[in-house]
């Protein structure tokens, strides 16, 4: 029989209970007994930040966290960050100005950023300090400048300033310097 | 979940002295795995090459995270992690601590690795290693028996073997008071800023007394052997010298008989020492420009 333990903790806000293998990792707390799919396994290994959760406010790999550490503990998924299905201000951002592409360090990447203008309270960060805050969360499609932009405009609307002016994405297969429009299988 | 997990153990101490019983009691056994941030452990755990089935969760013991100036230095708890050594107003008196810190995996490894962790890990490339050796760091390691104090330099016997003891845990780490005046450079080699494990790894100090010769120097080295070392060769050449071109000239030839680098997934000997010999270099010139503009 293996061992379990039973762990408390905090998930977006709601106290949850949860009887696991003391060294179960809190992604797959997250994923399998709490149905949190949001946090991704990419690398397993602390490269990727796909994972990226806060921990007590600190974003973490949570694919690096053994369950027994998360007891008592505080965790926001990317789940977390909207309120009453409105999306916050940072995930507005990475729609309107094209910071997610085929979405897997998405979830990452938005946690990781929301820890940085959490520590930044209002200041916008510079495009350095964004990079050096996202240096462990890895973008396979590599569309980082525009995730830089979306980081630093929400940084920018928290503050009051004047809003991200999105540009208009162009639907898949039309845009003008694709050479080789991508196409869905018609079916 | 990978299903090894499911099968490993936990045992959560009460307090240091409960822990260091814990592990007495366990090391004639099936010895308990000591576990802090995880950020290296569960690589291995991940990965399978890790087959330990009982650890020992260090979490519960907040006296281990404290940083504190101690006689003239800093007392730093193990379970420090490396975004608080890099934040802690009491390290920057030790600025290629913090340094060091800031490149040690990305932010998600510095809100979780620990510096006792890095030590214990043992790796020849552990970035914080360096540091410690040209600082003259001294480890603290508990036991039943109480706690003793290891010279880091003497702490690596072979490629992540360690002078401690089954039933010894690591506790905190000391850095001395550091000699004023002294040139220091922290440099890490590898593909990217971040995540990237090091090529080559350095830590320097080095001062010239009034009378124009190097009377301190250290000269500290990661991945170019199987342990963490300071080159002696190098470090005799330079001490008592004067800084100059020539002498610069003498300790890059001797620092090729201290250094053993290999040729592995990440870089090669050729590579590695042409890097070493070249920061080796950078540093002497900045510590001649000091010494010039004095």
């Amino acid at each position: 029989m293996s061992p379990r333990v039973r762990v408390s903790l905090t998930v977006n806000g709601a106290s949850r209970r949860v009887n696991v293998p003391p060294m179960k990792r809190l992604l797959d707390v997250l994923r399998e007994d709490l149905g949190l799919t949001g946090s991704k396994e990419g690398c397993g290994e602390g490269e990727c930040g796909a994972c990226t959760v806060l921990l007590n406010g600190a974003a973490v790999n949570s694919c690096l966290v053994p369950a027994v550490h998360a007891d008592g503990a505080k965790v926001v998924t990317v789940e977390g960050l909207a309120r009453g299905g409105r999306l916050s201000a940072l995930q507005r951002a990475f729609v309107e100005l094209g910071g997610s592409q085929c979405g897997m360090c998405t979830p990452g990447m938005v946690v990781a950023s929301a820890a940085l203008l959490a520590r930044c309270r209002g200041r916008v960060p510079s495009e350095p300090e964004v990079r050096e805050a996202l240096a462990g969360t890895l973008c396979r499609c590599t569309g980082y400048q525009k995730i830089v932009d979306a980081v630093r405009a929400a940084a920018g609307e928290g503050r009051g300033a004047a809003k991200p002016r999105a540009r208009p994405v162009a639907p898949a297969g039309r845009r003008a310097s694709s050479v080789r429009p991508r196409r869905r299988a018609a079916r | 979940m990978k299903a090894a997990l499911s099968q490993l153990e936990v045992v959560r101490p009460r307090d240091l002295a409960h822990a260091v019983s814990l592990l007495h009691e366990s090391a004639g056994a099936e010895r308990l795995t000591p576990l802090a941030g995880g950020t290296d452990l569960f690589v291995y755990l991940n990965a399978g090459t890790l087959t330990d089935r009982r650890y020992l969760d260090l979490s519960p013991l907040s006296e281990l995270r404290a940083i504190r100036p101690a006689k003239g230095g800093v007392r730093i708890g193990a379970l420090a992690t490396f975004d608080a050594i890099a934040r802690h107003a009491a390290c920057a008196r030790w600025p290629m601590l913090p340094q060091a810190a800031r490149v040690i995996g990305a932010a998600q490894i510095q809100n979780r690795a620990t510096l006792g962790g890095n030590v214990a890990n043992a790796s020849p490339a552990g970035d914080s290693l360096p540091v410690l050796l040209a600082y003259d760091a001294v480890v603290h390691a508990a036991s039943v028996r109480g706690e003793r104090e290891i010279a880091f330099g003497k702490l690596y016997t072979g490629y992540r073997r360690l002078a401690l003891e089954p039933d010894e845990l690591i506790v905190a780490v000391t850095l001395p008071d550091r000699p004023g005046r002294a040139r220091e450079l922290f440099r890490k080699v590898g593909t990217r800023a971040a995540q990237s494990i090091s090529k080559v790894v350095f830590a320097g100090a080095l001062r010239v007394d009034r009378g124009g010769v190097v009377d301190h120097v250290r000269l500290a080295w990661g991945s170019v052997a199987p342990v963490t070392l300071r080159s002696s060769a190098a470090e005799s050449a330079l001490l008592g010298a004067r800084p100059s071109p020539d002498a610069a000239a003498a300790v890059r030839e001797a620092l090729a008989r201290d250094i053993a680098p290999i040729d592995d997934i990440r870089s090669d000997a050729a590579y590695r020492l042409a890097v070493a010999q070249a920061v080796l270099a950078q540093f002497l010139r900045l510590a001649h420009a000091d010494f010039r503009a004095r």
